[in-house]
């Protein structure tokens, strides 16, 4: 026992030492080799295994304070020479807005653009002509070259590859001969394609002097930042205005599809932009990663062919590429000979995440969205890590992306009129400078174009962003009551209509809108209230006047009121605090639908009751105070006038307005009687209700503004929102808004 | 610990053929295996630390210890930067590789003094304070690795800081024999004062082949876009005065100067503006009677009046940061951090990290052209707007501005989401200031859709064994023409959920609503309540009066013209 023992504290020992030495001894001269392999480009004084190591002790400041600046006093030559000389030196590929932009015109005017006369015998493109076209009918348009501050040519500068049948000849002599050219200064050049096989440079082949580049698939290298404005390639077939939606209806958790990964399209086999697609293959898994590519095109494609053409093209024509647009997570955008393709705008309106490989690319409208929300920016280089790039996305991440897709899509992207107005509104942008919009505003709902920085530079007197900034809305409403009948007796509505909505705990003041052609009434012939009465002469006394965005609306909510409308205190609050809940939406009473007249082949406008509605009229409704600006600003001219001239129409304007930004239908609260079809006849006759033709023109106004929103924008509802307890078997004195129910 | 445990359990067998004596001295041994292990274990993960903290103390310092490098007259120069680079042409990304955590690796070269062949330094002030900082803070963090060869950025250890103390020539040369150098590929060096008079340039002149740039000052002329990086100039200021954060509101003056080194012309033109807008105006200037020194820094006057820097600049709305010679001034770093909305007329200039940074809601751009018109443009912007910018101001000099750490880390940051842009920090991450991080409220499902009815619902209901009320639920909900499916979760242990149309009789489900009438019920659930508010450190549930009914819910109405016309008849 004892040797065994012994015998046995002998072994472990040993076993200790063996061990020791195995994960200690050993590796001191391993770790030093180690650092030899490290340091092998050693060079003298860089000793071995040296680093960055913290030093203490005194050290003198980088700068000493007062010392730079005073040498800079004396040395610096005067700024206003300064800003001349720069404007000198830096044009043509240097130029930016402060050297080649005469910011002055603007300022004069506006921001207005002007179109140069077609020339007879000038052959414009179906593309061109859309484009001049969604100018001339937007709000910045003039036809007066003195009050312009952006110019745009009448002569065709999209296609400016010399071998498309597009190609215009001779714009060099054409361009300078005309006599508002001044070097290109505040002009704008939209160009789709540029320079041809074998090079695709992006030159267009004419000076362009000082003029801003619009341009699609422009590369970071020429691209001159807050100066030119790179734009999607759209094909012939773009519309005009409205445009499609997004193809995403609804969200799905998992967000994943069919495919991961896809991609259908051409390989070049050599030449400018073609190594990315002939490396595909080596990704391409046959199951979620789908990477086709086909060799055939062009007349002469067998020339080049190479081992695996035949197989690819057997595979290729396998599938089908819309199938595989719609049902995939993420779709594959690399170069073609040119940087940017359909490609991109087909995989951003299929709510595919595009995954660019185009290196090099300033993408579409780079200045003010911001791609990473909505787009994997891939690198060319790092094709092959792409698959385990993607599948490392989470899962809300590709719910975030997709969304925006269609969010951008939306926005900026399914019209040419969008596409253009993004352009201008991007310039206008940098005119204003202080007045610009935040990224916010670009880059959240409803986008940049129905965010109007002119109105506010503060996010919160928007509609769109409480919640995203955690800001409080302001807790008062103000009623607008539009008045348009004289004032003879003390119990006419409109008074009555005053003193409840005065009466309103949510009520800090009421306009009352004085549309009537009879002089103003006497101070005392309004009842007294608690809140203050302003009364406001209209201007011109047009329908419109009632949504101009009056300076004494200090509230964030408006009430907007007929005279002859009949609501009682409860009502009113009751709608406050829904429109609380919706702040960019109209809530409100009495509501009418539209419908697709498939006999007529057109919109029908119907005031039946019926299960759903689309528009909430604005005789009775309460919603935020930037609609008014809206309503005044971006709608056009021509929409307002036929409002005023038809003194009708105007609340039809507004559901459409306010829809078109918003996606979303308006919201019916519970009346407490049946509005109107009651009152109508018995105490305003003069009201135009009354009027046989007033329903007529009500259809020509849903099909006139349908024409010009180029869509649709009514979205129908089947829900009313009514006080939690409405007409539930409970005491009514359990009920806060108990008024609504009683008849 | 587990291996004694695997140990301990194994001994059962051996032992009962022995004396408890011998369990002891297997017992010893195995500690003192274990223990030789344990101590081998220490040695073999912890030398790097083991050996710098020995070296530390060793080092401590010592910048004159730093291995002396004389260059040769010949000894070549970097090209002038390219101005066509971008991360794509000139950025091996090769180098940075895939990896899980989407980090770039960063590499500091080990300090060493560059002398020229008669002996004489290359920059007049070696190393300075503010860069020692910036690499020690580089270090500590999550980017940093000491291994050269793994390394996907290299910063050297060369102050480049202020241009002014710089040889150009000489410097170009020692960063050309930085070991990894290669034409500059992945190099980052950082630069806070460039040019030199008379013209001032707005980039480093020291010819820097590929190498990023991280500048104070850029102009849009020099900047190269998604390649460079525009940082702050660091103001001394930030760690020597303590500003506590006021509330955002108004302040006693309107518009604030307060930067000694004013073009006379625009001195001039601002003293215009102060005759016509008198007390909302204070143009500051330095005190001419004080005696030189460091204080003077500190000091501001106006017609012999002495006022504290920086703590003036928290008594206005808006402070005036103009130009100088340079795009890039200090008196930024101290506007923002008095919580002042800096009004900014450099035109041209690149703004600090202007790439992830958004200046609108922080700041007002005014052209140099303008500065006339300053007073009418600042009048315009709202009120509310103003305290908006306040915050953001504070919180941008907060995370961005306050230390070297934040400088470097910021640009690192930048770099890094440029490499992996699918990682990226978001706009709300780099913009939002705490307090709205935590007030906001943004839906995963932010894109206003209606979805279409066909894909109908699936209907979830939980169970528990209340089979009878279960199976009435199922027979209700299985009449609604749009669900799709219908999903039981049988929530109990103990019993099989039934099967098939058999029903089984529950004497405990009397009542209809017994959970919801049970009063401990209730006491649970407001616990509930309580505890999740607490978790969430606020209480998110918001209360609302409204209830969604069918348009013509309860109106006098004919019943079957109604859509839901059997609604609320409990």
């Amino acid at each position: 026992m004892q040797a065994k023992k012994r015998y046995l504290i002998l072994f472990s020992a040993g076993t200790c030492l063996i061990l020791l030495f195995c994960f200690g001894g050993i590796q001191v001269p391993l770790s030093r080799r180690g650092s030899h392999r490290r340091d092998d480009r050693s060079l003298t004084g860089y000793h071995l295994g040296a680093r960055w190591r913290r030093l203490s002790g005194f050290m003198q400041a980088f700068s000493t304070l007062g010392k730079d600046s005073s040498d800079e006093l004396h040395g610096h030559m005067s700024p206003r020479q300064k800003r001349d000389t720069n404007s000198g030196l830096y044009t043509g590929k240097r130029c930016r807005m402060e050297t080649c932009f005469d910011f002055s015109l603007c300022e004069r005017n506006g921001y207005k653009v002007y179109l140069y006369p077609q020339l007879k015998g000038e052959k414009l493109s179906e593309s061109y002509q859309n484009i001049l076209a969604s100018i001339e009918g937007s709000r910045f348009y003039t036809p007066d070259p003195g009050q312009a501050c952006l110019f745009v040519l009448s002569l065709d500068t999209l296609d400016r590859d010399q071998l498309s049948p597009y190609y215009v000849h001779n714009l060099k002599a054409k361009i300078q001969g005309l006599p508002l050219w001044n070097e290109g200064k505040n002009h704008i050049i939209f160009n789709l394609y540029s320079g041809t096989w074998p090079d695709y440079t992006e030159d267009l082949g004419f000076d362009i002097g000082l003029a801003m580049l619009a341009k699609a698939s422009i590369s970071t290298e020429n691209f001159r930042p807050n100066f030119d404005i790179s734009i999607p390639l759209f094909s012939k077939d773009h519309p005009r205005t409205g445009g499609e939606r997004g193809y995403l209806k609804h969200n799905t958790i998992p967000p994943y599809r069919k495919y991961m990964l896809v991609f259908k399209g051409k390989r070049y086999l050599t030449g400018i932009g073609s190594d990315t697609r002939n490396a595909l293959y080596h990704v391409h898994n046959s199951e979620d990663v789908v990477l086709l590519t086909t060799c055939k095109h062009g007349k002469d494609w067998q020339k080049h062919k190479d081992a695996r053409c035949d197989k690819d093209n057997a595979e290729y024509d396998k599938y089908e590429y819309r199938e595989m647009l719609y049902n995939s997570t993420f779709c594959l955008v690399p170069r073609g000979r040119r940087l940017g393709s359909f490609r991109f705008l087909e995989a951003l309106q299929a709510a595919c995440v595009p995954v660019m490989l185009s290196n090099g690319w300033e993408l579409p409208f780079s200045e003010i969205i911001d791609w990473k929300t909505a787009a994997v920016i891939g690198d060319e280089r790092l094709l092959l890590q792409i698959p385990s790039t993607v599948r490392s996305i989470h899962q809300d991440k590709i719910l975030s992306l997709r969304q925006q897709t269609q969010f951008l899509w939306e926005a900026y992207f399914n019209s040419v009129e969008k596409i253009v107005l993004t352009t201008l509104e991007i310039i206008q942008d940098r005119v204003l400078e202080h007045w610009s919009r935040s990224s916010l505003m670009w880059n959240s709902h409803p986008g940049g174009l129905f965010a109007l920085p002119q109105y506010s530079g503060y996010l919160g007197d928007f509609p769109f962003y409480y919640a995203t900034l955690g800001i409080k809305l302001h807790p008062k409403f103000t009623a607008v009551i539009h008045a348009v009948s004289p004032l003879v007796s003390q119990s006419q509505p409109i008074l009555k209509l005053l003193v409840a909505v005065a009466k309103s705990q949510y009520c800090a003041q009421i306009i009352v809108l004085w549309n009537c052609d009879k002089p103003l009434p006497a101070k005392h012939r309004w009842p007294a209230t608690s809140v203050p009465v302003i009364v406001i002469e209209g201007e011109n006394k047009v329908m419109s006047s009632r949504f101009l965005p009056y300076e004494n609306i200090l509230t964030d909510a408006v009430l907007s009121l007929d005279e002859d409308t009949v609501l009682s205190t409860t009502e009113v609050d009751f709608a406050f605090t829904v429109w609380q809940s919706f702040p960019e939406r109209i809530v409100g009473y009495p509501a009418r639908s539209h419908f697709w007249d498939s006999n007529k082949e057109r919109w029908g406008y119907t005031s039946k009751w019926t299960n759903d509605y689309s528009m909430v009229l604005t005789g009775a409704a309460m919603f935020h105070r930037y609609y008014h600006y809206l309503y005044t600003h971006y709608l056009p001219t021509s929409l307002k006038n036929m409002v005023d001239q038809l003194a009708n129409c105007e609340d039809i304007l507004m559901n459409f307005l306010v829809s078109s930004v918003t996606k979303l239908p308006p919201i019916k609260v519970t009346q407490k009687k049946q509005y109107k079809e009651t009152m109508m006849g018995q105490n305003s006759r003069a009201s135009r209700w009354a009027d046989p033709d007033h329903f007529a023109q009500r259809q020509t106004c849903m099909n006139k503004f349908a024409n010009w929103f180029g869509t649709m924008p009514l979205v129908h509802s089947q829900m009313r929102l009514d006080p939690v307890l409405f007409k539930d078997q409970v005491s009514i004195l359990r009920k806060k808004y108990r008024e609504i129910e009683r008849l | 610990m587990c291996a004694a445990g695997k140990y301990s359990s194994r001994g059962p067998a051996l032992i009962p053929r022995m004396k408890t004596k011998h369990r002891i001295y297997y017992i010893t041994l195995f500690t003192v295996v274990l223990l030789g292990l344990i101590a081998t274990g220490m040695f073999q993960f912890w030398p790097h630390s083991i050996e710098s903290t020995a070296e530390w103390t060793l080092e401590k310092g010592s910048v004159h210890d730093a291995p002396l490098i004389r260059l040769p007259v010949s000894s070549p120069i970097p090209e002038r930067g390219d101005l066509s680079c971008r991360m794509h042409t000139c950025f091996d990304v090769y180098r940075c590789g895939y990896n899980p955590k989407n980090r770039i690796k960063v590499y500091i070269y080990p300090l060493q003094r560059f002398v020229d062949e008669l002996g004489v330094p290359i920059s007049s002030t070696g190393l300075s304070r503010e860069y020692n900082e910036l690499l020690s803070s580089i270090s500590d963090s999550d980017f940093y690795t000491d291994d050269v060869t793994r390394a996907c950025l290299f910063i050297p250890s060369i102050d480049v800081l202020n241009q002014n103390s710089l040889r150009i020539r000489e410097t170009a040369q020692a960063l050309a024999v930085l070991p990894r150098w290669d034409k500059g590929m992945n190099h980052l060096l950082f630069n806070m004062l460039p040019g030199g008079p008379p013209d001032y340039n707005t980039a480093l002149d020291v010819p820097r082949d590929r190498a990023l740039l991280a500048g104070g000052g850029f102009s849009t002329w020099t900047y190269r876009q998604g390649y460079d990086v525009s940082i702050p100039v660091y103001s001394p200021l930030s760690a020597d005065v303590v500003l506590s954060e006021r509330q955002p509101g108004p302040r006693h003056y309107f518009i604030l100067s307060s930067q000694t080194a004013i073009h006379r012309e625009y001195r001039a033109e601002l003293e215009r503006l102060k005759e016509e807008n008198g007390e909302a105006l204070l143009l500051l200037d330095k005190c001419s009677n004080l005696s030189q020194g460091a204080a003077i820094a500190r000091k501001r006057c106006y017609k012999g009046q002495v006022y504290e820097y920086p703590e003036v600049l928290q008594e206005s709305s808006f402070c005036v940061v103009l130009r100088g010679a340079r795009l890039g001034q200090a008196a930024l770093s101290d506007v923002l951090q008095a919580g002042c909305v800096p009004v900014i007329l450099a035109d041209s200039y690149i703004l600090p990290f202007s790439e992830v940074l958004d200046w609108k809601r922080a700041s007002v751009v005014i052209p140099e052209e303008k500065l006339s018109e300053m007073y009418t443009i600042l009048k315009s912007i709202p009120h509310r707007q103003v305290e908006e910018m306040q915050r953001q101001a504070r919180w941008f000099w907060e995370a961005y501005f306050s230390s070297m750490k934040a400088i470097g880390l910021t640009t690192l940051q930048i770099i890094n989401d440029r490499i992996y842009p699918y990682a990226a920090r978001t706009y709300e991450q780099w913009n939002n200031p705490p307090v709205v991080k935590w007030s906001s409220v943004n839906s995963p499902l932010f894109l206003p859709l209606i979805p279409p009815r066909a894909p109908g619902f699936t209907a979830v209901v939980l169970t528990y064994d209340r089979v009878e009320s279960l199976f009435r639920v199922i027979t209700e909900i299985s009449k609604v023409p749009s669900l799709a499916k219908l999903l039981v979760v049988w929530n109990n242990q103990n019993k099989s959920p039934p099967e098939g149309e058999k029903k089984f009789k529950c004497p405990e489900c009397t009542a209809i609503d017994g959970l919801s009438l049970d009063q401990t019920h209730m006491v649970e659930r407001s616990e509930c309540i309580n505890k999740f508010a607490t978790v969430f450190g606020t209480m998110p549930l918001k209360v609302v009066e409204h209830r969604a009914d069918p348009v013509l819910y309860k109106d006098d109405f004919p019943e079957k013209l109604k859509s839901f016309p059997n609604i609320g008849s409990l």
